[in-house]
């Protein structure tokens, strides 16, 4: 289960309607609970470093993760996720969205951006145990 | 002793330290060090022929080992290694998108 702030929400969204019809992307901070379930406290914005394909496409400047994991880290938040958005296509995890996955136990949030506007928002949390069976699963999202 | 930042999807492997200290002069000597002291965390960070994945980035301070001299990159005590996995995907094709739909 994840526990997104209503701000973080609020704003992973509107960051996804700013950059249609391009995707955009970031990081979600918070906590990892003991029950298996995650607290997202806020969000960090991210550019997209897939300027040659940015409608149907998003990266993440490692340079930035180490920034955002830094600061993060004096606050005593983690990242506990990642979003994006998907400009006209539905908020479900798409072949490429699975194989460029890597972060086990995090949740992958997609928003769909419908002509400008942002859509639904649903959550995704990468299991498994490698490579070779990694899984995306639906992930129940609450907003606090 | 350099510190190696452990990204949370690894920390399972790592005793659940988010961060661990490894004396090194180099890149390779750290991480070499790191898996002999969790060697759970190797299958994530190699492939079968001994490489770094190619979607595990590696990070010496705000440097790119990549762009520096790889794992031969020298580390001095007070450097920070930080190990971060790739985010990247993407929607599906249009034209699958639109085949989906009909």
């Amino acid at each position: 289960m994840l526990e997104l702030a209503h701000s973080a929400y609020v704003s992973l969204r509107e960051h996804g309607e700013e950059t249609y019809p391009h995707e955009c992307c970031g990081v979600l901070l918070g906590h990892f609970n003991d029950d298996g379930s995650k607290t997202v406290a806020r969000i960090a914005r991210c550019g997209n470093t897939r300027d040659d394909s940015p409608h149907n496409r998003y990266s993440i400047d490692p340079r930035d993760l180490i920034r955002i994991q830094r600061e993060g880290r004096e606050r005593g938040e983690d990242m506990v996720g990642f979003y994006h958005s998907h400009p006209d296509h539905p908020a479900r995890w798409s072949p490429t969205d699975l194989a460029e996955a890597h972060w086990f136990g995090c949740s992958y949030v997609i928003t769909s951006v419908e002509k400008g506007k942002a859509a639904i928002t649903n959550s995704f949390e990468l299991t498994g145990s490698d490579e070779g069976d990694k899984q995306f699963v639906d992930e129940h999202t609450e907003i606090a | 002793m350099a510190q190696i930042q452990i990204p949370s999807p690894l920390r399972q492997y790592s005793g659940k330290h988010a961060s661990v200290e490894i004396p090194a002069k180099t890149v390779g000597e750290a991480l070499t060090g790191l898996v002999a002291l969790h060697p759970e965390l190797k299958r994530h960070l190699y492939t079968d022929e001994g490489k770094l994945r190619a979607f595990v980035n590696v990070y010496v301070n705000d440097e790119d080992m990549r762009y520096l001299q790889k794992e031969a990159t020298a580390v001095k005590d007070g450097d920070t290694i930080s190990i971060v996995p790739s985010i990247a995907g993407g929607a599906p094709d249009s034209a699958n998108f639109r085949r989906a739909v009909i």
